[in-house]
């Protein structure tokens, strides 16, 4: 069995591996190259006093490059998902082959375990090696910016795209076995895996574990903008403030009164049209104003991306027993 | 003999309709076994029941003492083609054999190899390439090189032309007085299992028409052709199987175990084909009877 599957997915796994090499070779020329620059650059920008426009120069350094990083590592899992999970089962069903497959001497339970087994981890392999790569490549540009938590970052560096990987075959699989069509399979595949990665982001993962939340008396030097209208209405005071909190993960930051509400009153005149920007700093310090602000700290990487891989993997695993389950009572 | 497949009040049901109800069957060890019946008459369904590749909704099968799929040793005495002879397009004729040698372990890799050089396939041939005939040429050599006792083989020459079909079932009756296995093998076609079956089951309509030996089956139905009269008022133990009348003359398939006397009939024996013709169509004469029966 083991012999078939890979005589089956030889051809893919040729691709597969042909694909990493080249991008392997182009992260072992340009990546000592970028790890050097930066140390040149960016690292003693301080002792000159230019460090903008040394970051500047810096983050337009392979740029093509880049921007084929973060397609390859957006795109790969659902593309493991339509090309490997899918045409897995539907493609023996489109063509009847299952019924030359199942007749030999070994149970469909032991086919199908074979072929998922084997499969799947090869598409782990496959995002692990990549992510792998990307991680070390991408280092130096990953330590400016909003930091490795950035959701663009944080999805596409470290071991979740293992568990995405895993996830978007077994996705597949249900779906070529459940349409029986290779074509459809693909395109649900791919729309279901957008979804599930979309609502992870948005909904799911800033609550895999409890957020720190931070009430404390306002920052003035946080403070970004100033004017009228916000979440209490127009006429009364907005303030806008950007947490200069390195690495983290901001949720939400607010502006609360002493008492803790967010209605902050009326817009002093000192912070009216004709008023000075100084003016009207001075002015809200004077209110003795407090913010709250609940956050994932940078520190928290490496536990959301084991908690964020574990339900990914405990998913694939679950809808993998389902396909077995489903192979063995439902399909002929 | 021993029984190889054995069904009591076998049925499966798809949804609401039901493709095989009520099916009991007893076929002996050592005959090749003809299941003919229209299309979707049932013939795929109870192949892949017996194949294991479908569970019953109702009653019991047992193939070769054991409910298919049992286990990986039942799947070895037990060779499937199915309809239309699947293969994997994209592996060679020599991949085929590899895959069958990993995964049957009573694999006979002489005979199967030996197979391919007297039919004349090039083992680097993929098999999307090939012919409809080859391809099931292939199938069938994969399914006896895994030495089974029992072959099933569903519409095996439906695709083929009159001499592929010829050479086919010379091939498959080669292989079984070389390994006497049994055979079960579908067709719509009498014609195509007149000359190679020792046993015959019709089916038609989802249901089990008559099943048994040719032999006997040629032995107790005959041709009554007479004066016209009423089918109704024959002997109990001639069972009228069709009936066509003109203004003046009867004729009657009939099936009876003892010999008819009733010297107005002139008896002939019924050719095999028109035997399973007059089964056939007493059923579809029974699905439109009610029809009638509203109309008027």
């Amino acid at each position: 069995m083991i012999w078939l599957t890979w005589r089956q997915f030889r051809a893919q796994t040729i691709a597969a591996a042909g694909l990493l090499a080249i991008l392997a070779i182009a992260f072992a020329v340009t990546g000592p190259q970028l790890a050097h620059l930066y140390d040149t650059t960016v690292a003693t920008c301080h002792a000159q006093h230019d460090c903008s426009i040394a970051v500047g120069t810096f983050q337009a350094e392979d740029s093509f490059l880049q921007d084929l990083v973060r397609l390859v590592m957006l795109a790969g899992p659902a593309l493991i998902g339509m090309f490997w999970g899918a045409p897995l089962i539907a493609r023996e069903l489109e063509a009847g082959t299952q019924r030359l497959a199942w007749m030999q001497s070994v149970t469909r339970f032991r086919w199908l375990a074979v072929k998922l087994g084997l499969a799947g981890l090869a598409s782990m392999a496959v995002a692990g090696l990549l992510s792998l790569m990307v991680t070390w490549w991408s280092g130096p540009f990953d330590r400016f910016g909003a930091g490795r938590l950035d959701p663009a970052i944080f999805s596409e560096r470290g071991i979740v795209p293992i568990g995405y990987a895993a996830f978007a075959f077994a996705l597949g699989v249900m779906a070529g076995l459940l349409i029986r069509h290779t074509v459809p399979a693909m395109a649900v595949t791919l729309a279901v895996f957008a979804a599930v990665q979309a609502a992870f982001e948005l909904k799911i993962r800033f609550h895999l574990i409890p957020p720190v939340r931070v009430a404390s008396a306002l920052n003035m030097a946080w403070v970004t903008e100033t004017g009228s209208g916000g979440p209490a209405g127009p006429g009364s005071l907005y303030i806008g403030i950007q947490p200069n909190l390195p690495g983290a993960w901001i949720g939400s930051s607010q502006v609360t009164t002493a008492a803790g509400s967010t209605s902050l009153g009326p817009v002093p005149s000192s912070c009216g049209p004709n008023a000075t920007y100084s003016a009207c700093t001075a002015t809200i310090a004077r209110m003795h104003l407090r913010q709250v602000i609940v956050y994932q700290p940078g520190s928290r990487f490496w536990a959301l991306q084991w908690y964020e891989t574990a339900i990914y993997l405990a998913l694939a695993l679950a809808l993998a027993g389902f396909c077995v389950w489903w192979v063995r009572r439902r399909v002929s | 003999m021993t029984a190889v497949l054995k069904a009591q009040g076998l049925g499966r049901r798809y949804r609401r309709r039901w493709a095989l109800s009520d099916c009991t069957l007893d076929i002996p060890a050592g005959q090749v076994v003809g299941l003919v019946g229209p299309n979707g008459a049932g013939k795929t369904t109870l192949l892949h029941l017996a194949a294991g590749l479908l569970q019953p909704t109702t009653g019991t099968i047992e193939v070769l003492g054991d409910r298919p799929p049992a286990s990986p040793a039942q799947l070895a005495r037990v060779g499937f083609v199915a309809q239309d002879s699947p293969t994997y397009s994209g592996l060679s004729v020599a991949d085929h054999l590899r895959l069958g040698a990993h995964l049957n372990p009573g694999w006979d890799a002489a005979m199967a190899s030996d197979r391919i050089e007297r039919l004349g396939l090039d083992p680097r041939q993929r098999a999307g390439k090939m012919s409809g005939g080859q391809r099931a040429q292939l199938a069938l050599t994969l399914a006896l090189a895994k030495k089974p006792e029992l072959l099933l083989l569903d519409e095996p020459v439906a695709s083929l032309d009159p001499l592929a079909r010829r050479e086919f079932l010379q091939g498959l009756m080669e292989a079984v007085v070389d390994q006497g296995l049994t055979v079960v093998l579908s067709s719509h076609l009498v014609a195509d299992l007149e000359r190679v079956c020792d046993y015959l089951i019709v089916l038609v309509a989802s249901r089990v028409q008559i099943a048994g030996e040719v032999e006997h089956l040629r032995a107790t139905h005959h041709l009554l052709t007479g004066p016209r009269r009423d089918p109704a008022r024959l002997p109990e133990d001639q069972h009228v199987i069709s009936a066509s009348h003109t203004d003046r003359q009867t004729t009657l398939t009939v099936r009876t175990e003892a010999p008819i006397h009733d010297p107005a009939w002139v008896v002939s024996p019924v050719g095999l084909e028109d035997l399973v013709l007059a089964y056939m169509s007493r059923t579809a004469a029974d699905a439109r009877r009610p029809e009638l029966e509203v109309q008027r």
